[in-house]
């Protein structure tokens, strides 16, 4: 658990060398800061609900921006080599950068906070929904990373593993809002994959077993993917 | 300390390393030595954990790779093939994250550090990314990064690569200076290189071990030829032909150049004998004058090109 902490350590402040962080997380607040507050005054709520109601397709795009050279970049240098003849495993490796993925997209959510103080100036702001949408927007940011982490191990090439990661979490973000293309008996399954639903249903301040599941599952999957792609290089 | 046995390697269906076995002793420097896409880094790979093998079976004091794969890296220090750095980070930090995932901890890092710096030379680059370096430096920093843990075993891949002449004797002095104490296996392509640092050679030609042991030894098992080299003057190729060709054991005379002026040839023989007495008294009976007389044996790149000869 110590090398996962390392490792941990060690790519997230890889993130603030190098411009990625600053470049991301700018334009992270400048969309969901412009989507938010242009239809804000419109809807005249007190209520941060178009911000959440955006937040899974936006992070869609963001996140596998995060993750994308996480491994991918090792396997194009040869540093993987160098990583895995040290005394860690895949496990650690893989443990650390997600978790490094995960707090970058914390500190990506934490300037977020000048939104509901805003609104709370200037309306009554129910707090419960709020804090069960920082809740489920980090369990979203952790599955989104999952899943990316998992398209970074497949290739060497960060584009592809960007779209590859995408892609996935496009997928999941939308698969509920496609259901009346598939089959009745299928409909249940379908709309159970869907992120944006499970997430909605957090967001919306109800704390559901199911929904939780749901998120630390997409983890689990994404995770031992990434680590399946991993060892299978070896 | 470290056994390899039926090491075999497949990639899909190539076989990149086929029935290896070798020993290698406590305090050894031994050699990996083959033509390119021979399979020494498939073999290093694999000794370090990086990749495994597809069967047979490698052990490290005793320990088998694949069931103590942690403890093996934790004496093991590896230097790969141009030494693959992370280029973003600066050469200090890069040792500390090493230093911190060796589980090397306050006082006790910064003294490592600081000493891993003034052996591999690399104090005034400290403060710059990695990507920034010559290759040299990179090569340097890698060194500093494979024996950070003050490895038992340290294993490099090609590590005077790319580097100029000054940095490559450099580096081997590094080299024979840590195998003192340690058990070095470094693979090269470079036959100078391994006869002036290994005290073992193993020669490796698609796949399979071709020969195993120190230099000398290699030269004389080989069945190789000695070459005497004389120039003469005052005489011209044929006599000289005719003269030598006469003394018993002699394979071959060939001219290697003749002017007016001098006449160079080579003779060859067994290396089992040595014919120089013979060869000097008869051209003491004739009026050529001799400039130059010599014999060298059978160089290791002949025994190599010999051994590695792709049918």
């Amino acid at each position: 658990m110590r090398q996962v902490a390392h490792i941990f350590r060690k790519e997230f402040s890889a993130y603030f060398i190098s411009p990625i962080a600053y470049i991301v997380i700018s334009i992270f607040l400048l969309v969901t800061g412009w989507f938010f507050f242009a239809t804000f005054f419109l809807f005249n709520q007190a209520s941060l609900r178009t911000f959440y109601a955006l937040l899974p397709i936006v992070f869609a795009f963001v996140v596998p921006a995060i993750t994308m050279r996480l491994i991918s970049e090792e396997l194009n240098v040869g540093s993987d080599e160098i990583l895995l003849t040290m005394p860690v495993t895949a496990r650690d490796v893989i443990l650390g950068k997600f978790f490094a993925s995960v707090a970058m997209v914390v500190a990506m959510l934490i300037p977020t906070f000048a939104y509901p103080l805003t609104v709370s100036v200037m309306g009554q702001l129910d707090w419960g929904p709020v804090i069960g949408g920082y809740f489920g927007a980090v369990l979203l940011g952790a599955a989104f990373s999952a899943v990316g982490l998992f398209a970074s191990a497949l290739t060497r090439n960060q584009i592809i593993a960007f779209i590859i990661g995408l892609a996935i979490c496009f997928a999941l973000t939308l698969i509920d809002k496609l259901l009346y293309f598939l089959p009745r008996s299928l409909l249940g399954v379908f709309a159970y994959l869907g992120a944006d639903l499970h997430f909605q249903n957090i967001a919306k301040g109800i704390i559901d077993s199911r929904d939780i599941l749901y998120f630390v599952s997409i983890c689990f999957v994404g995770l031992y993917g990434a680590y399946l792609a991993l060892q299978a290089k070896h | 300390m470290i056994q390899v046995e039926n090491l075999t390697k497949y990639y899909h269906t190539l076989c990149a390393v086929d029935q290896v076995n070798f020993d290698i002793q406590k305090g050894e420097i031994l050699g990996l030595l083959g033509p390119n896409g021979a399979g020494k880094t498939t073999t290093l790979r694999m000794l370090t954990g990086y990749l495994r093998p597809s069967s047979g079976n490698i052990r490290v004091k005793g320990l088998r790779i694949d069931k103590h794969i942690l403890e093996i890296k934790k004496i093991l220090g590896y230097l790969p093939e141009s030494a693959p750095l992370y280029h973003d980070m600066l050469v200090f930090d890069y040792l500390n994250y090493v230093a911190a995932i060796r589980q090397i901890n306050g006082d006790k890092k910064m003294a490592r550090i600081r000493r891993l710096a003034d052996l591999c030379g690399i104090n005034e680059v400290m403060h710059q990314p990695i990507g920034e370096l010559s290759k040299g430096y990179k090569q340097r920093v890698g060194l500093a990064h494979a024996m950070m843990n003050d490895p038992e075993v340290l294993v490099l891949d090609e590590p005077t690569s790319g580097l100029d002449p000054n940095q490559i004797v450099e580096i081997r002095k590094i080299i024979k200076e840590i195998g003192k104490e340690k058990t070095i296996i470094l693979s090269t392509h470079i036959l100078s290189e391994a006869e002036a640092t290994c005290d073992r050679i193993v020669i490796i030609s698609q796949g399979k071990i071709v020969a195993d042991g120190s230099a000398d030894n290699l030269k004389q098992s080989t069945g190789g030829k000695n070459i005497m080299n004389l120039s003469v003057q005052n005489t011209d190729y044929k006599t000289v032909q005719e003269t030598l060709a006469g003394i018993r054991g002699i394979d071959e005379v060939t001219c290697i150049s003749e002017t007016s002026s001098l006449l160079k040839v080579s003779l060859s023989y067994a290396s089992t004998s040595d014919l120089r007495p013979e060869v000097y008294r008869k051209i003491r009976n004739t009026d050529w004058i001799l400039l130059e007389f010599h014999q060298e044996t059978q160089s290791l790149e002949n025994i190599f090109r010999e051994l590695t000869k792709e049918d």
